[in-house]
Order: C-alpha cells, then sequence, then structure tokens
C-alpha cells in the first residue's frame, strides 16, 4: 500500500518533547501537543505560520484535530487525526509523506499529549464494552500480551528469564538518559519478583504509566535542506492491521510487523543487516523480542536467545529502544511518537550518553492495540539517500 | 441486504440462553465465521447460516490476571473443534492448572442480573 511513496522523498527536520513524567495540574493533552510544537518548530528554525499540516491522534480528545485547529489558530491546515493505537504516528509519516508529496501541505506537524498519569488511565483511554471479551474480565492491554508470551513461551521455550532481560536492558538505558521517568537500577530477579499483573508479566514487564507528549516536523527535502538541523529522510514506510482484539489474532505469535516490515524495507531497499538501531514499542516485555523477530533481525522463535546476555543493552552489539523505552523511559497511553523522536536523536548524534556511534540507519516500529495495529519507519541520514 | 430484524448478537446471546454455542457458517468460503456479523469477512457475502458447536475444544492460550482486589482468576483463548477461536476462561480446576493443549467443554454460565449469558469452559476429563 505504500507504493507511491518515494525513498527519501520527505525527511524529518525537527522534534522534541513536551513536559514528560506527571506534568502540572490541569495540563490538557493539547496543551502538551503545543509545547511539544512548540520546542519543535524551535529546534528547526519555523514557525507556527509556517506549519500548514496537523496530523495528530489522543485519546483524550474525540475529535483532537478539531481542538488542535482550534488551539493553534490554523483553520486552513491540511489534518489527519488516523487513530489506531500506538503506532497512529508511524502511519502519520506516511499519511504526511503523501500529503506533502501530493501539495497538500509543506510543512507538516505530526503532534500527540496525554495527561494519563495525572487523570487516571481508565479516565484517559475508555475501553469499549466487547461482549465477547468484556465478560472474561480481561486486564487489558496486559491479559492479551499475557495471551501471547504463553504462545510464545509454549511454542518456542521463550523463558521468564529472557522476558525480564528487556526489562533490564531498557531500565540500563534510561539510566542513560535524563529525561527518563527510572531512576534506579533493575536486575531480572527484581523483574519476576515484582507485583504479578497477568501471568507471566509483572508490572515491570509493563509500561510505565505516565503523562507525555511531543511533536515531531516533517517537511520537503528541499525545504529540509534549508533549515537548522540536518534532515533525517524517511526512507521507507509500511503498516498492516490484521484484527483489533486478541481473541481474533490470527497467530498469537506472528505480528503484521512481518508485513509492515516487508512493505519498509522494500521502499528503503534495505534488510534488517543494514539498520544500525531499531526503535520498537515495548508496550510489554515479550514486544521487543517478537518485533526483533518478525522486522527479521533474528528467526521465529528465536528473539528469546537473541536478546540474552546484553545484546540489546547498552554496549550490545544491537542497540534496542535506547531511550529507555515504554518501560523505562516514559509511556503515556500511545507511545509511537516517542520511538521517532528518539530515532531522530540517534540519526543526528544527539544521544549524549547513549549515543550510539556512526548511526545512519534507524528502524522504528509501532505498535497499537493488541499487536493490532503495525507501522514500520525506516529513517536515514543524507549518507543513506 | 434486506432490513435486519435480530443482529448478530442478538442471535448468538438467544443461543447461549437456550444453552448452545452457535457461530456462523459461510457456505460461500466454506469457513466458520466468529465473531458473529452481518456479511463473511471473506467474501462479503451476507449469505450466512447459524450453526451450534458440539462444545469441545482445545486451550490455544492462557494467562492468569492478578486484580489488585480479589482472588487470581483464569483468562484462556479457546480453540473451538468447529475451527473458530473465543476468548474465554476454563473452571472447576485452579487459574494456573489450566495448560495450552488441554481439552474442555463448553457450559453457559449465567451471572443473574441485567448480565447476559457467557460461554465458558471447563476440563474435559471432569465433564
Amino acid at each position: 500500500m505504500m507504493r507511491g511513496l518515494q525513498r527519501g522523498g520527505a525527511a524529518i527536520v525537527g522534534v522534541a518533547e513536551s513536559d514528560l513524567g506527571a506534568v502540572a495540574a490541569l495540563m490538557s493533552p493539547i496543551d502538551l501537543m503545543a509545547q511539544g510544537i512548540q520546542r519543535a518548530l524551535a529546534d528547526c528554525g519555523l514557525t507556527l505560520r509556517d506549519v500548514d499540516g496537523l496530523f495528530c491522534a489522543t485519546t483524550q480528545a474525540r475529535t483532537s484535530a478539531m481542538s488542535l485547529v482550534e488551539y493553534l489558530g490554523l483553520p486552513n491546515a491540511y489534518t489527519d487525526s488516523t487513530i489506531v493505537g500506538g503506532s497512529s504516528f508511524e502511519i502519520h509519516v506516511a499519511h504526511a509523506m503523501a500529503a506533502i508529496a501530493a501539495g497538500l501541505c509543506s510543512v507538516a506537524v505530526i503532534t500527540y499529549g496525554s495527561t494519563q498519569r495525572t487523570v487516571g488511565r481508565r479516565a484517559a483511554s475508555v475501553r469499549e464494552y466487547n461482549p465477547y471479551e468484556t465478560p472474561f474480565k480481561p486486564f487489558l492491554p496486559a491479559t492479551a500480551y499475557a495471551l501471547a508470551a504463553s504462545r510464545h513461551m509454549h511454542q518456542y521455550g521463550t523463558t521468564r528469564e529472557q522476558l525480564a532481560e528487556v526489562a533490564v536492558a531498557a531500565r540500563q538505558w534510561a539510566l542513560l538518559n535524563p529525561a527518563a521517568w527510572e531512576k534506579k537500577p533493575l536486575t531480572v530477579a527484581d523483574v519476576i519478583a515484582a507485583r504479578p499483573i497477568s501471568d507471566p508479566f509483572t508490572v515491570r514487564d509493563c509500561c510505565l504509566v505516565t503523562d507525555g507528549g511531543g511533536a515531531v516536523i516533517m517537511t520537503s527535502v528541499e525545504r529540509a535542506k534549508t533549515l537548522k538541523q540536518p534532515p533525517i529522510y524517511v526512507l521507507g514506510c509500511g503498516q498492516s492491521i490484521t484484527h483489533a482484539t486478541i481473541s481474533f489474532m490470527p497467530d498469537l505469535t506472528v505480528t503484521g510487523a512481518v508485513e509492515a516490515g516487508r512493505q519498509a524495507y522494500a521502499m528503503a531497499g534495505m534488510t534488517a543487516k543494514d539498520i544500525d538501531i531499531a526503535e520498537l514499542y515495548d508496550a510489554f516485555t515479550l514486544n521487543t523480542i517478537m518485533f526483533l523477530e518478525d522486522l527479521g533481525f533474528c528467526a521465529k522463535g528465536e528473539g528469546g536467545p537473541f536478546i540474552s546476555g546484553g545484546r540489546i543493552a547498552p554496549g550490545g552489539a544491537m542497540p534496542v529502544n535506547t531511550n529507555g523505552g515504554g518501560l523505562s523511559y516514559c509511556h503515556p497511553g500511545m507511545y509511537g511518537l516517542f520511538l521517532l523522536i528518539e530515532a531522530v536523536r540517534q540519526l543526528r548524534g544527539e544521544g549524549g550518553k547513549r549515543q550510539i556511534d556512526g548511526c545512519e540507519t534507524a528502524i522504528v516500529h509501532g505498535n497499537g492495540g493488541v499487536f493490532s495495529a503495525q507501522s514500520t519507519v525506516i529513517l536515514g541520514t543524507q549518507a543513506t539517500l | 441486504m434486506d432490513k435486519a430484524t435480530i443482529s448478530p448478537l442478538a442471535t448468538y446471546l438467544a443461543h447461549l440462553e437456550q444453552g448452545r454455542l452457535a457461530y456462523q457458517f459461510s457456505p460461500d468460503a466454506n469457513a466458520p465465521v466468529f465473531f458473529p456479523r452481518v456479511i463473511c469477512p471473506t467474501t462479503g457475502s451476507d449469505r450466512l447460516e447459524w450453526r451450534t458447536s458440539a462444545g469441545f475444544g482445545t486451550v490455544y492460550a492462557t494467562t492468569v490476571v492478578h486484580p489488585q482486589n480479589g482472588p487470581p482468576y483464569n483468562v484462556a483463548l479457546i480453540d473451538v473443534d468447529e475451527g473458530f477461536r473465543m476468548m474465554s476462561r476454563v473452571e472447576d480446576i485452579q487459574p494456573e492448572q489450566v495448560q495450552i493443549g488441554i481439552r474442555v467443554q463448553f457450559r453457559v454460565h449465567r451471572p443473574g442480573g441485567d448480565e447476559p449469558p457467557c460461554p465458558v469452559f471447563i476440563p474435559m476429563e471432569t465433564a
């Protein structure tokens, strides 16, 4: 479905987080979007009056594009508020790229905001009644991913310790990131001994519940070259939505990341071997393992052994979730935007203590729902064009 | 398509009230359809037959949920023998004793009050 997009046809020129963690009382999700937009525009040297495309999603505003247009005073902006959970923002990258190529807008803002920690997870994200699931009281989304974990462990021998190692690696990265929520070291034993949520997961296998938001600015290649920051090019995009509810996921051990990744690699003319860093939506520890498999970094079923021994941790051969991820950096409900922000920072060499040397290519993989909506974006520096 | 006189969900629940686990079958796709809907997701046709499952299945995936308050409980996905999968729970054994691959049998759980009946499963050995 991404056949109409051109490799390197648009660039990310500005990125920023809003306030993160626990934000000031009565801040709204749109306040956080606006903070992110102001900071991301400052990052690239554009102003609000340059913006003519708005791509946004939040669970806390029913008509978020309308709210954002009103807030920013941009009545003529091209808008897209596609919402498919946490991967919405990776899909927005493809949509913004298409809109820029079609002349529908020239400076596109992709933005998110959530105050789920402040207002409570239930208030921030009201769950619809599903007559085929709700009567059984699944603790969603954790129970859905836990069911997938039961299959992965059963079919491939993935161990409890391997799942925990994903959380430990994320924590080690977070300790190198001043913006991360978690500040204390974590061990495999700590993860396993933590409060059980939905077996095999304890609370340390589950993403954080924080506030936060941010923005990403995209524009044409021509315009990107005139701005403050080195452009980061969109080399590939892909998406696949295989189901909405876990009951109807075709195979609990294989996600739509296989197809999303196939599309993105084909557009980029790359394989997993060409990727320097991976930013993978780690809503739960299992996700990192399954996405590494589905995106071709190892064979199906070998994700557990693959991540063992610190391979994805700082200093390991395959850097994954270099900001600390949804497990230890921040997770305000729909985390996909933050994957893009971290990938761009690494590709620009702005990673500080967590910077990967010689980072030229990044794969960003968003996950929405319960392994439902998968979207992959491959980014690269000027050298990769 | 004629105006619907009863929804797919209402039909399903009416069968459950009568103690039957019902599902749809698409003759054009030669495949079961579950959850119930107004058209077949393979063919787009509205020709869907209602069938009754024999009520036997196999646990496909399982977890124990640990609520902040109250005892742990099972949530499972069941592969029903007629070829469809559904969320449910396995009763009559401890939640952590529910294992992938065990054979189970359907029974109706009637919560009472305003809540509709729902399909649960028990191990076949004790059925």
